[in-house]
Parts: structure tokens; sequence; C-alpha cells
């Protein structure tokens, strides 16, 4: 099980620190798939970053919160401590493969170079496992396209391969930073189930970072609404499109341009998110909340759950049913 | 408000680039024999994938691409064969609206300056006083506040940049607006505003538009016809709805069904058109379509098929039925 | 995304580019520096404590002293004031190689990048010229042209037309794909609007760079020129020439040598460090604008 108790990500000077991320936690066990929406600036990928032990230094840092992994506090750790210490494997992949993937060096020596960081084995048995796994992702030839150069493989080929190199370390854990937003939605389709077939298989626990509520529908179990840095809302899938009761929720999921909603006008968000380290006391999307009250601004929100694991962090949810 | 009289045609478009790769001369054919129209104050969608060269043609149209044959015929003037003073009244009437916000703007020159661009090179303002008037009220227009026109675009936000990208697509009022992409670097929140301003410009303004996306959810919202291309060609074009939800050409088919749809019942298991498309290198012979056909037989590998009336769209297949 | 409350108006960018240029240490020394040595060119005859070409046989080649504060030369000059005499010259040469080198460099570079047949046998040429080493490049041309300020001048500049050149060139390439300058082109913008308001506006911050780094550079060129008694002609002081005169009295008057030598070196330095601030105002603060965060 792979968790994050109360994170918070922090720029800026030590004395008055900005926070990018804000106090969240969710966690995800395994074989499960989160996914964490959210729209640009709103800390998801910081998060996944600060998860895995990958902040830049110098740089944004985590000023307070836990990362676990399955019980044991992994959070100052760096991904080679993590190994060093025996932890099992958590592993990333990244929205742009042609940024991810070394240029010149071929796919089957990336995989071979990430098959050995965690097991001692030789350079042909390496290759050998190398080959599995471009078969488990699904890449046709794969004994061939070993040898292949990055630049040679089509963007869906390319994803593929980084998550053959994510699968190399046989991971526990799983983050998906938009892995599919550049590309064709036919191969996004083809991807998406892939991952999801995986997981299940190899009981991965997956964070899946979107922007795109449509790609949250059909991959994930349960689903985290991130907003200014703040989780806002977390609920089982069905539960969150069926009734998102935090006014963000509902308002992100009318303003999509659904297939078949005709030429109606779409609804919108007034205003913009606000610049991280602006927000003063209270709610940070009070200012363009349909449902704002006077005190919204002032108190912060309470964080509420409901029976069903279904969590909102708002003084006044919207709990009338469905919202379009 | 669609009147169906015809404004622009697309006859035969065809543009090919010659590439070296690996020591050999290869030839990419982005587009290859498309036949359009756009009636008065019509949306018409394009929509395709990495590759269908939609793209393309819009910027064909905008003569930023030199296609080798065809013709765009807007109110009975060739736009690919204009020269001199018709040209320059072609460019202020045929507009465009790029797809990123951040690379669209000269960050050296200021908002006011970019707005008022195609006036400037046009000599379209009478004096000093016209144009500070006239770019306030293009401003105001996209709903944008007129002070912004002495900042400059590292001042703005994505969305107001793209705002400001259509303020200057339409100052002077155009007839026809192609929009590549306008809404594709957004987030979901500002996308509905961008299109809602749009539908708004073009009920006010009276425009037509070439809608050019690869997002399903827009092209369905706004357009009124639908074109769908793989691989240089046309393969489905037909009354928007049609096309969305009764799709009739194979590659239609797959192509909805592969949107996610934002709702967890509709789950789709297993793969539909499993492969992906194929390198622009290797076009196959006969339609482009066929190596990933379930439909796919003999003849289609030898016989590109041409566009056909099938149920309410044309349908370029050999064996697609009425969606 | 808020919109930044600052000022807007074309000079913004500028002004706060040089506002913020002594904010580093080192940058404001290589600043003073370049400060005296403006002055001492503009008033030369007021700061100058004697005429600095007052021969006087009695004093010759006196070690630095209280009257003397850079000592005297072999005819009883009085070197301090030379030395600043001297910085006319410089300031001379260094604007006019900028300004010759800018105004032949930029149009090459950007004509052969936006006409690309131009471009093939433009750029090749410059290649050409390229190959010499600057100052047999420069020696050359003085041979060609005669001595004097004028054609050390055009000489020295030639060397760096083609540095020039190939930064504009590169740049403007790259400038021609962008997206702002396509959407002008849709417009029906001629090369002529393209140049003016979208390529030059766009390397004004990367010549500014250029401008300085030159400029430093110009000095040790025409140092080593008047050094070799092919630049300035010898009545003029320059420090290359001091430099040159001082050759044969080093040993007994090592003062000759270091003083204008310092100059130069200082002259040079502090317009390094004036470019690197530059460079580090202008361009982050161009490339942080504002990408990515949507």
């Amino acid at each position: 099980m792979f968790a994050v108790d109360n994170l918070t990500v922090s720029v800026g000077p030590q004395a008055r620190p900005i926070d990018i991320v804000d106090r969240v936690s969710f966690s995800i066990l395994r074989g499960e798939v989160l996914g964490l929406v959210g729209e640009s600036g709103c800390g998801k990928s910081m998060t996944s970053l600060a998860a895995m032990g990958l902040l830049p230094k110098p740089g944004p840092r985590i000023r307070s919160g836990r990362v676990l992994l399955d019980g044991a506090d992994v959070t100052r750790l760096e991904p080679w401590q993590r190994v060093e210490a025996g932890h099992d494997a958590m592993a990333m992949i990244f929205q742009e493969p042609m940024t991810s993937l070394n240029p010149v060096r071929r796919v089957g020596d990336q995989i071979v170079e990430a098959v050995r960081v965690r097991e001692q084995i030789s350079a042909a048995a390496a290759k050998e496992r190398a080959r599995e796994l471009l078969e488990l992702v699904r890449i046709p030839d794969a004994a061939l396209q070993l040898s292949a150069y990055p630049h040679q493989l089509s963007g869906g080929m390319r994803q593929r391969v980084m998550i053959a190199i994510a699968l190399a370390t046989r991971p526990r854990v799983l983050i998906a930073d938009e892995p599919t937003t550049a590309l064709d939605v036919t191969v996004q389709f083809q991807i998406l189930g892939l991952l999801r077939e995986l997981c299940v298989r190899f009981d991965i626990a997956m964070l899946f970072i979107t922007h795109d509520m449509g790609v949250i529908a059909q991959l994930a179990d349960r689903v985290a609404v991130m907003y200014a840095g703040r989780i806002v809302e977390t609920a089982a899938v069905k539960d969150l499109f069926a009734a998102p009761n935090h006014p963000y929720s509902r308002s992100l999921m009318a303003c999509m341009p659904i297939r078949g909603a005709g030429t109606a006008r779409l609804r919108t968000i007034s205003g913009q998110a606000p610049q991280p380290g602006s927000m003063l006391a209270g709610c940070a999307f009070a200012a363009r909340c349909p449902e704002a009250r006077e005190s919204c601004r002032s108190v912060a929100p309470a964080h509420l759950e409901s029976a069903a694991g279904h969590e909102v962090l708002c003084s006044y949810p919207v709990t009338d049913g469905r919202p379009w | 408000m669609v009147t169906g009289e015809t404004i622009l045609t697309v006859e035969g478009l065809r543009l090919h680039f010659d590439v070296r790769r690996g020591g050999r001369h290869l030839q990419v054919r982005a587009v290859d024999d498309v036949s359009l129209s756009l009636r008065e104050r019509e949306v018409l969608g394009i929509v395709g994938e990495s590759g269908s060269g939609k793209t393309t043609v819009g910027r064909s149209i905008m003569r930023l691409a030199q296609p080798q044959a065809g013709r765009v015929v807007f109110r009975g003037r060739d736009v690919l064969r204009q020269g001199g003073e018709g040209l320059n009244d072609l460019r202020l009437r045929i507009r465009m609206v790029f797809q990123d916000p951040y690379a669209s703007l000269n960050p050296r020159r200021s908002i006011g300056d970019s707005v008022a661009e195609a006036g400037d090179i046009n000599g379209v303002f009478t004096g000093r006083a016209d144009r500070q008037r006239r770019i306030a009220e293009s401003l105001t227009n996209v709903g944008l506040d007129p002070s912004l026109a002495g900042r400059y675009p590292h001042e703005l936000s994505g969305g107001q940049r793209q705002r400001v990208g259509i303020a200057r697509a339409i100052l002077p009022v155009p007839d026809v607006v192609i929009a590549d992409e306008p809404v594709s670097a957004l987030d979901v929140s500002i996308q509905a505003q961008v299109l809602n301003l749009l539908s708004d410009l073009r009920e006010r303004l009276g425009l037509s538009m070439i809608l050019i996306s690869h997002d399903i959810g827009v092209i369905g919202h706004m357009s009124d016809r639908v074109a769908v291309m793989y691989m240089g060609r046309i393969v489905e074009f037909g009354e928007a709805r049609e096309v969305i939800d009764r799709p009739s050409h194979p590659y239609t088919v797959a192509l909805m069904a592969a949107v996610p749809k934002p709702d967890p019942s509709l789950r789709i298991a297993g793969t539909i058109a499993a492969s992906e498309p194929p390198s622009q290198f290797d076009r196959p012979e006969g339609c482009a379509y066929a190596p990933r056909c379930p439909l796919a037989n003999d003849r289609c590998r030898v016989e590109a098929p041409v566009l056909r009336p099938v149920g309410t769209q044309v349908v370029a297949c050999h064996n697609a039925l009425p969606g | 995304m808020t919109m930044a409350s600052g000022t807007p108006g074309r000079l913004a960018v500028m002004r706060s580019g040089i506002g913020r240029l002594g904010v580093r240490p080192i940058a404001l020394i290589g600043l003073g520096i370049l400060l005296v040595v403006l002055v001492a060119a503009i008033a030369a005859p007021l700061i100058a404590p004697y005429d600095p070409d007052t021969y006087d046989a009695l004093i010759r080649l006196s070690p630095p002293n209280p009257a003397h504060w850079f000592g005297t030369d072999q005819f009883g000059r009085d070197t301090l004031s030379r030395v600043i005499h001297s910085a006319r010259m410089a300031l001379l040469v260094g604007v006019g190689v900028v300004t010759f080198a800018l105004a032949t460099g930029v149009p090459i570079g950007v004509f052969s990048a936006l006409f690309p047949r131009l471009g093939r046998v433009s750029m090749r040429a410059v290649d050409v010229l390229m190959a010499f080493p600057s100052l047999l490049l420069a020696l050359g041309l003085i041979v060609i042209l005669g001595p004097s300020v004028a054609n050390s001048i055009i000489a020295i500049g030639a060397g760096f037309l083609t540095t020039t050149a190939r930064i504009v060139y590169g740049l403007t390439l790259r400038l021609k794909t962008e997206t702002y300058v396509e959407a002008a082109r849709s417009m029906g913008s001629r090369t002529g609007w393209l140049v003016l308001k979208h390529i030059l506006p766009n390397l004004v911050s990367p010549l500014l760079v250029q401008a300085s780094f030159v400029f430093a550079f110009a000095q040790l060129s025409a140092a080593s020129l008047d050094f070799l008694g092919l630049g300035a002609p010898p009545g003029i002081p320059s420090w290359g020439n001091m430099l040159a005169e001082s050759r044969n009295f080093i040993t007994r008057a090592p003062w000759l040598l270091f003083f204008p030598g310092m100059m130069i070196v200082l002259t040079a330095f502090a317009l390094n460090l004036a470019g690197d601030a530059l460079r580090d105002r202008l361009d982050p603060r161009f490339r942080g604008l504002f990408r990515g965060e949507g």
C-alpha cells in the first residue's frame, strides 16, 4: 500500500515559505488505480515528484508530511536510497517519452539499465528480460526492437517502452504523470487498456495524473480532485461522477464539451486559479465558487468524510444529487 | 443560423513534401485530394489525429503552405492564384487563430500592436484615434479590458493570450476564421470560456468558421458539419451529430469509440482496432486505412475508395454501411 | 495567472533591464571602471594634469612620484596624462568597430536567413572570412587600405562582422519559424515589415550583449595594431602605441609598460563583466516570462 500523509511542498525562503502542495493525503491499495485530476498549476505533478523523492535540488522541498510505502516512512529518501534500504520499487512514467528516453542510446540498453538497478544478473539475462518486457507491453517484433533508437519509434511505441522501463524494476507503485496527453486518441485508448491490465496482473498501486475527466472515468477506481495545491474531493469513481460534492468538481465536470451536448453554451468557471502564496485564510476556491457563503473566504473549509469513503474539503458541499 | 450558401470551397487539394530518410528520397502526402465546402455562418469541423493533414489543409487555405494542386475558391476567386490587391483583400477576409497562445504573440510587442497588426500592414486605419478605438473594440469583443492594449504578452495568462489571438483575427472583421486547435493548449475551464467566446463571435459578427481539432468533444460541441481526415484524405463528411453519433467509416467508428467518455459505467473492455497508424512514408496502396480495418478485403488493398453517399453522410469506403 | 501590475509601455523591458544591472557587486565594479574610462575620454583636457605632448628632457624616465603619478616616458611626457587621453582613442575605436560590425553583420545575417538562396552564398563568404585569424585579417586589410584610424576600425571590424553575422543568421532562422511571424505572414506582411517589427526587436537583446564583447575585444585588437605601428598614428596617444614605445625601456622603466597595459586589461575585463551582467539580466528575464503554466 502506498500512502501520502499531509504532505506539504514549499518554495521560497525558509522564513516565509509558499506552499504549492498543501497537506495532501491519499492512499492507494495494491492493484488499485487512483486518479489525481486537476488543471495546470494545481500541484499534481509536484505531488508526484515529492512522493517519488525526485524533487529537484535546489528547489521545492517537502516542508512537512510523510510518504509511506507499506507503512515505512520513505519521505526523506531519494530513489536510490530507497533501493538500498530494501524498499519495494516505485516507478514513474512521464508525459513526453521523447525527453524521458535517451535519444542516443538504444531502447534495449535503456531497459537493461533499469533491470540491473535491482537485479544482479548477467548482461545476457538482462537482455532476455528486456525482450520479455517489450513483449509484455505489446510491442511487435520485440527482439528486433531492442536495438531501435527512440526516434525510430512512434509516440505510442515510445510510451510503451517507458512503461517497460518502469516495469523493469518490478515496482509495487507506479506513478503516471499525464502519460497519454500527448498521444492520439486511438493510441491513448490502447495505452490505457495496457496500463489497467498491467496493474491488475502485477498487483501494482497506480497513481494516474491527468486533467482529462474522460480518462479518469475509463481508468480509475478512485479519484482525487486537486485545486490550488489541495485535494478538495476524494471518492470512488462512480460516486464522483454520479454526485460530485465539491463545487469545483461539479464546475469542472460541467464545463467539458461533451460530445452529445450539441450547441448549448458551456458552463464555465469564472476567474482564475489563485497564485500559490496569495491565498489568505479560508477556502482557496471561494472567490470563484458558485455556492460560496460569506464565511468561506475567512474560515478554512471543513474536511468531511462520508461512510462510503467519500471525502470533501468544503464547509457546504453540494449533496442534492445529479449535477448535470 | 446557417444560410446554406457556400462561400468557400476547397477542390482537389494536394500537398506533398519530399524528405530524405536514411539516404532515400521519400514523399509524404500530407494532403491528398481533399475537397470541402464551407457555408455562410457555418462551423465546419475538421477532425483527425496526428498525420491526418488537417492542419496542413488550414495552412494551405491561408497560403502558409503551398499545395501542388487544387483550388481554394472564396466568393468566386481562387485564393491560391491571387496576387497583389486581390490577395491583400483576401488576407483580410480569411483569418487564422493559432494553437499556442504563448508562441503566437511577439513577446516584444504590446497587445495593442499585435491586435492591430493586420490593420497596420494593410493600411486599414484612418488615423491614430481610429486605430485606438478599433483595438479597444476588438479587445472588448473578446471579453478583455481595453486597457490591456498597453500590456505585454508575458503579463497575461494563457486564456487571455488566446483571446488576444482571437481579437487579432477579428480586426478588421473577416468573413472566415480558421481556428487551428484554438483551445488545445488551455485548461478545461478556460477552454469552455474560449469556446463560448467563439460561439458568441460567430453569432454577433456573422463569421463562418473552420475549426480544426483532434478533440472530438470540442468538434462535436461547436461544429455544424464535420470532416474526418485520415492520412491526408477525408474519410467521412456530414452533419456533426450524424458523424459523431452514427459514424459509418470504420476509422470514424474506431475514433469515436476510443474517446474516453466521462461516465464510468461505459468502460470499454478489450481493444478496438489494435495496432497503430503506419508511418507516413509507408503509404499503402489502395485504402490508407486497410491495414487496420476490420472490414478490409482485397479490393480495399488495391483500390482507393472515393467519397460516396452512405446514409446521411459521404464516406470514402467500399464496405461502409450507414452508422 | 495574475496580471502583473508592472509599468506597461515599450521601454518596460529595457528600463527594468538596465535598472537592475547593478545588483550584482561584480557588475558594479565593471560599470565603475567603464564610467572612469568614459569620463577620462570626455574630459581628458580637464582632468589630465599635464599636456600629453609636452616634452621635458629634464624629467625623462622618472618613476612614479608625487608630481607624476604614473611616471614619465623617454621624452619626459607625463604617463598619466597620456593614459587619460588615450581613453578617447579607446572609445572611438570601440564604438567604431561595434558600429561597423553591426551595420554589416546584421543585414548579412538577416537577409541570408530570410532568403536561403542568397544565404547559401553569403554565409559561405562569411565562412571564408572567418577562416583568417582575426589579427592577420586586420593586418592584411590595413596593408591594402593604408594605416589610419578609420581604416583600423574597418580592418578590426571585418573580423567581428563574421561572428555577428553568424549569430544573427542563427537567430533569424529560428525567429522566422516562430508562430507570431507566421501569423504576421498570414495577415499579408512583407519581408520589410517582418524584419522591422518582428526580427530586429527580438535581436536587440542578444546584439547588445554581442556589442559589449566586441567592444572589449576591439580594444585588444586595436592595441595590437597600434603596437605594430599600423593603427593610430604615433602622434595620437593610445594604450597600444604607448605599449609599443615602452618596448625599449622595459627593464629601465617598467611603469611605461604597466600602466597602459593595465588599462587595456581593465577595460576589456570591465566590458566582459558588463556584457555578462547584461546577458544575465536581459535573457533569463525573457526566458522566465511565463511559459508553461497556464
